[in-house]
């Protein structure tokens, strides 16, 4: 199938939001929720069932001056083989958010179910006085189940520099996704990326007490800094997963990458008090 | 040009590639590389990512070279600073460019390496691989299976040192990557010529966290 959706936020000029633009088709439809502390709320409808092989859905966001977007979603999407011939599915998301605007993009998790070719690739153009928080999860195989090929392709330019291009890609055609270079065997991994003037360079990394050295932070250790409760890094322990606060070059803008054994303790890891 | 390739992937060229380990030591460490086969995972994810992504903008920077090189780097360097999420490996690039830059000018005086973005802690080893691959008159093959090979050898000799592995089998495990490493090369070779913005971007969450982790340790026998 193939599906084209639009959302539009722009200031109402009393200090809120109102979406002018509001229009989906199925399998990808918008509803929208009452918005909270002046943020307008989307969710994105319907993504459980699929994508399946073949379907080509398209989502535009944009963000006018000053105006405030939460874009969420219902439930996980499951990335499904398509009839034997058709084409990859592909999920696209093109964002734009102008000066003073905000875009808070926290979808459910993407899970890449055995046997399923898709590629989600989200292309988000911020000026260089947009904020914007971006969560992408990524579940390899619904439970007990090798993932098909999915390549999550996030690129991102601030004020009309790249600030970040990278291209997370598991299943049977990328060589060693699963070994000690990429995600080590953990089989949730995600990041979320966090940009704005006031976006801190990192939460200060202060080992914990009994933090052998060489270890980093010890697990479940947080350090407050700047409300953020979490590590400056830590490395793959027992339970597969690991986390770290990447400052990135274009910034004020920050990275916060894990891997985790399943989708609830990645949240954990990419979720700021 | 057989022998200049061989020149400068020679792990012997006064580069200083030999005192990183290129995440091997912090994956040791962290348990997930322990043997031969673990060795091997790593080595071909490594391949996949940080080195198809090196021997891309190699191969960008070595057709940059070609123009009016200024500009087009500048745009890669910053390109390459987008793929490089973690503050540690931005650092180690530049690092590594910094000292491949220094022999690329004692070799070949008269490179545009002048065209290079300024940036206090060096250029991205990458782009100098670029420019000395140009200086050095080898075509973009040649320079990407210099970067890809270049992305295995390394760790691989690190795994000799860090965990006691018989260096004929580790030679073995290279011997047996290097249709990889040719494929990979070739990618790159293909990939470079698109714009700046569409270069292979392939994402290693665990190398990016363990390179932050590594910087932090008081004790340690490679650079990175």
């Amino acid at each position: 199938m193939r599906a084209r959706a639009r959302v539009v936020a722009r200031a109402d000029g009393r200090g809120g939001t109102r979406l002018t633009e509001l229009r989906g088709e199925s399998p990808l439809l918008l509803r929208s929720t009452a918005a909270e502390g002046g943020v307008a709320t989307v969710y994105v409808v319907g993504g459980a069932a699929g994508p399946l092989g073949g379907d080509d859905l398209l989502l535009e966001v944009e963000v006018g001056p000053g105006a405030a977007l939460r874009v969420g979603s219902v439930a996980a999407s499951v990335a499904l083989p398509g009839r034997p011939g058709t084409a990859a599915s592909r999920m696209r998301v093109h964002a734009v958010v102008h000066d003073g605007g905000i875009l808070h993009w926290v979808p459910e998790q993407l899970v890449a179910a055995a046997g399923c070719d898709h590629v989600a690739e989200s292309r988000v153009e911020l000026a260089a006085g947009a904020r914007l928080t971006w969560r992408d999860e990524l579940i390899c195989g619904r439970y007990g189940e090798s993932p098909g090929d999915a390549v999550v392709r996030t690129s991102v330019d601030h004020g009309g520099r790249p600030l970040l291009r990278q291209s997370t890609a598991v299943g049977p055609s990328a060589p060693g996704w699963a070994g000690p270079a990429v995600l080590g065997g953990a089989p949730a991994t995600g990041s979320l990326l966090l940009v704005g003037p006031d976006v801190p360079p990192g939460p200060a990394a202060q080992p914990g007490p009994g933090a052998a050295p060489g270890v980093g932070m010890p697990p479940g250790v947080g350090v407050r800094s700047g409300g953020l409760p979490v590590p400056r890094a830590r490395p793959a322990s027992g339970d597969g997963g690991a986390v770290a606060w990447l400052a990135l070059a274009g910034g004020p803008a920050a990275l916060l990458t894990a891997t985790a054994a399943d989708a609830h303790t990645l949240r954990e890891r990419l979720t700021l008090a | 040009m057989t022998s200049m390739l061989l020149l400068l992937a020679d792990g012997r060229f006064p580069a200083g590639a030999h005192a990183h380990s290129s995440g091997l030591e912090a994956a040791v460490a962290a348990g997930l590389v322990t043997d031969l086969a673990s060795l091997r995972g790593f080595l071909v994810g490594r391949l996949a990512t940080g080195g198809l992504v090196a021997a891309a903008f190699a191969v960008a920077a070595h057709r940059a070279a070609a123009g009016d090189p200024g500009p087009a780097l500048a745009r890669l360097d910053a390109e390459l600073d987008a793929r490089t999420a973690a503050p540690a490996l931005r650092a180690v690039s530049r690092r590594q460019g910094r000292a491949l830059l220094r022999a690329g000018r004692a070799l070949w005086p008269g490179g545009p390496f002048a065209a290079l973005p300024a940036d206090p802690t060096g250029p991205h080893q990458p782009l100098v691989l670029g420019l000395v691959g140009a200086a050095a008159g080898l075509d973009p093959a040649e320079l990407a299976t210099a970067a890809a090979y270049g992305s295995v050898t390394g760790p691989a000799s690190a795994a000799v040192r860090l965990l006691g592995l018989d260096p004929y089998r580790v030679h073995g495990l290279l011997a047996a990557l290097t249709a990889d490493v040719d494929a990979t090369a070739a990618r790159a070779v293909a990939a470079a010529d698109g714009p700046p913005e569409w270069l292979p971007a392939g994402a290693a969450p665990l190398t990016d966290i363990h390179a932050e982790v590594h910087t932090t340790w008081e004790v340690r026998l490679f650079a990175s």
